[in-house]
């Protein structure tokens, strides 16, 4: 099976390791993995501030670039949500693509709910010496139903306690461009986010978006958490952090 | 209500280094919260309850013109007296009129936002009239000189030490810190003017066509009061509260308390149809009913229609993280929160609250919990475009979104430049990864480090990989 990586435009500039992860557990899994060259961003800074015409085009050009792929599966609740809830709306004004957009909506995966829902993944290469925490970015949980995926994975990293925080379905605060537009307010919410972290006493928060992972490691860091490790699940589960506690 | 959503900013940047708003805040989230999570747990199927309602106030919404005739046919046909009214000045002065026509000096109020919206008390106090809130957030409010903080709980942003402290001084009796008490002393305070009000002003939680009755939701016996004793009842409602039938409200109460406290029921329902009757033993002579536009009809023909379903039970604003932390005032305007942040713009203009609908994370934690599924962040976005379509965003926000957009739809401009800013992060971020300074970005950095990048893009460690295996 053919599957286009949707790498997001953070990952590829900032946390490269967690697309060469990505790859990595699925080519693990048998699959023929695509990386089309010209992908960038799904639209989405530009959709939620009222570019539309921005954003369509972006849009436009994903539709284009995984045109030829089984599925598309991205590392990112936020950029998968995009793609599969907010598109349809946001190309509703070209009929012409309805049936092209369906087409890209129905194979579009965030990549836990993939490994598990689709490819039934049983067994993962990574190995992780001590006790995680999981925190439910928004878009993956609200958009597109993932929760139970990611901690059934990491359930199957030998080494691996995941011990929930009070609150994991709790908005980090990140938001896009609300974290620079509102940064006081983004902060504030952050923080509440790494006291709910903390309180766990775990060797790392695991998350699967991008935006979360650096709002949050930000704020742990600034509030002087040097150690507290913030991972995104794929590079866990690929062992690419295979560093004990 | 005077609009300040234009300093949202500002009041927010005071808010969060308010200590006591911090800890009023913190008992919300858990009760609140807490209660709606628990209660919801009481119906086994209330996702299916959650759509049905939507679809009932759709229903209701798709066809007010003929359920409000209908509202109006059946009230007048007991007794009440319904006036229409399309703007907030012409509901003050239909409540004005009222008075003067039945020499009112006196009234007494049960909660009404609508109220707020038109600056009722105000109004009303400037031509003489002694205005008394009765709900007891409102009463605590009314006292302290401040506007609603919240819908349903005004005073939320006041922890019950602050409450004592304003008894203390308003009352002159010996302070209390009990909030069973404190509760006590105002319900002392409230009762002569309960019984020698000569007008009750009420809100409605709905209105129902079927029965031509308009209907209350309290927990407190404050509204029963105010739509019993006075001799005149003057119920204010807008256009989007009326329902079909009784059975309706019925139906959507079971999502409206437990959304809203967490309760399975409120401790009172008040149904008023109609003044009082013959043989009837308590109720006002004169029962007039206010329907009013104010700005609604031209949110039902706009793509905002969605939030005029909302039922006023203020779960989206208990669960938003950005109300949590910043309280209600910041909004600026009588309704706070994601429903603010909709509603706001929508009646008093885009360009008054430019803010409002940007100010939010759209986590969509209150679109999971309205129990009438409004799609608020969806509307927010809508709100956003709608700004960038009249040219009210910042010129630099807007060059900054057109270069990004530019760059991301010309891939090979786009490597250059993320490989260039890859590797000027990862040497700005030093060898402990973090930029604690980002020069023009101090929106991000003043409270939180900024993880640099790892260096290399992901496309050219790819295409290594690629050349390796080849």
């Amino acid at each position: 099976m053919r599957v286009g990586l949707f790498v997001t435009c953070l990952v590829d500039l900032m946390r490269p390791r967690i697309g060469v992860s990505s790859v990595k557990l699925l080519e693990s899994a048998g699959c023929e993995v695509v990386v089309p060259a010209s992908q960038t961003c799904c639209g989405q800074p530009g959709y939620n501030s009222g570019e539309r015409a921005a954003a369509q085009a972006l849009a436009r050009k994903v539709l284009q670039e995984f045109a030829e792929c089984d599925y598309v599966v991205t590392p990112s609740g936020s950029c998968g949500g995009m793609i599969k809830v907010h598109y349809p709306e946001l190309l509703s004004e070209f009929p012409d693509l309805e049936a092209e957009v369906r087409r890209l909506t129905a194979r579009t995966w965030e990549l836990a709910d993939f490994l598990v829902s689709v490819l039934r993944l049983q067994r993962v290469p990574g190995r992780f010496h001590g006790t995680v925490t999981y925190h439910d970015s928004c878009s993956g949980l609200r958009e597109l139903g993932v929760k139970w995926q990611p901690r059934q994975l990491l359930s199957k990293v030998p080494g691996l306690t995941v011990k929930e925080m009070a609150a994991p379905e709790q908005c980090c605060g990140f938001g896009g461009t609300f974290a620079v537009k509102f940064g006081a307010i983004s902060s504030r919410i952050a923080d509440q986010k790494c006291t709910d972290i903390s309180d766990t006493g775990v060797d790392a928060v695991v998350l699967g978006d991008l935006g979360c992972m650096l709002n949050i490691e930000g704020r742990l860091r600034r509030r002087g958490d040097p150690k507290t490790k913030v991972l995104h699940f794929a590079e866990v589960l690929a062992g690419a952090r295979d560093e004990s506690a | 209500m005077q609009v300040s959503s234009h300093q949202f900013k500002r009041k927010a940047a005071e808010a969060l280094t308010n200590p006591q708003l911090h800890k009023a805040m913190s008992n919300l989230r858990m009760r609140m919260v807490a209660g709606r999570a628990e209660s919801v747990l009481e119906l086994d199927n209330f996702e299916d309850i959650r759509e049905a309602a939507k679809q009932r106030r759709d229903f209701a919404l798709a066809n007010l013109d003929y359920l409000l005739e209908e509202f109006e046919r059946n009230a007048t046909a007991r007794g009440a007296e319904v006036h229409w009214a399309e703007t907030g000045e012409e509901v003050n002065r239909l409540v004005l009129d009222i008075a003067r026509r039945n020499q009112v000096s006196k009234i007494i109020k049960s909660k009404s936002m609508l109220g707020e919206e038109t600056g009722l008390n105000q109004f009303l106090e400037a031509a003489g009239i002694e205005v008394r809130e009765t709900d007891l957030g409102e009463y605590i409010i009314q006292e302290a000189h401040e506007t609603p903080s919240h819908i349903i709980a005004p005073a939320v942003h006041r922890t019950s030490e602050e409450i004592a402290q304003l008894f203390y001084e308003k009352h002159g009796l010996p302070r209390k810190t009990d909030i069973g008490e404190m509760t006590r002393e105002a319900r002392t305070i409230l009762r002569p003017y309960f019984l020698s009000a000569d007008m009750g002003i009420s809100g409605a939680n709905f209105l129902v066509a079927q029965t031509g009755t308009s209907m209350i939701v309290t927990n407190e016996g404050n509204g029963r009061m105010t739509t019993t004793l006075p001799r005149v009842h003057v119920a204010i409602a807008g256009i989007e509260k009326v329902l079909p039938t009784l059975e309706d409200v019925s139906f959507i109460l079971r999502l409206l308390t437990r959304s809203a406290t967490g309760q399975s029921i409120s401790n009172y329902l008040t149904f008023t149809t109609g003044p009082k009757q013959l043989g009837d033993q308590d109720g006002p002579e004169q029962f007039h009913i206010i329907i009013v536009d104010a700005g609604r009809t031209r949110v039902l023909g706009s793509d905002l229609r969605a939030a005029l379903r909302c039922i006023r039970c203020g779960a989206c604003m208990n669960h938003c993280p950005v109300y949590q932390n910043i309280g209600g005032h910041p909004y600026g305007w009588v309704y706070p929160g994601p429903i603010g942040a909709v509603l706001t713009p929508a009646y008093v203009g885009l360009e008054n609250a430019l803010d409002l609908p940007n100010a939010a994370t759209l986590c969509n934690q209150c679109g999971v919990v309205c129990p009438v599924k409004i799609p608020l962040p969806d509307l927010m976005r809508k709100l956003r475009e709608k700004q960038v379509e009249r040219g009210l965003r910042p010129w630099r926000e807007r060059a900054g979104l057109k270069l990004w957009a530019w760059a991301a739809t010309h891939p090979a401009v786009y490597v250059w430049i993320t490989r260039i800013a890859a590797r000027l992060g990862r040497w700005a971020g030093g060898p402990a990864g973090l930029i604690r300074n980002l020069p023009g970005g101090s929106n991000w950095t003043d409270e939180r480090d900024l993880p640099s990048p790892e260096g290399k893009i992901f496309r050219d460690l790819y295409a290594v990989r690629g050349k390796r295996r080849a």
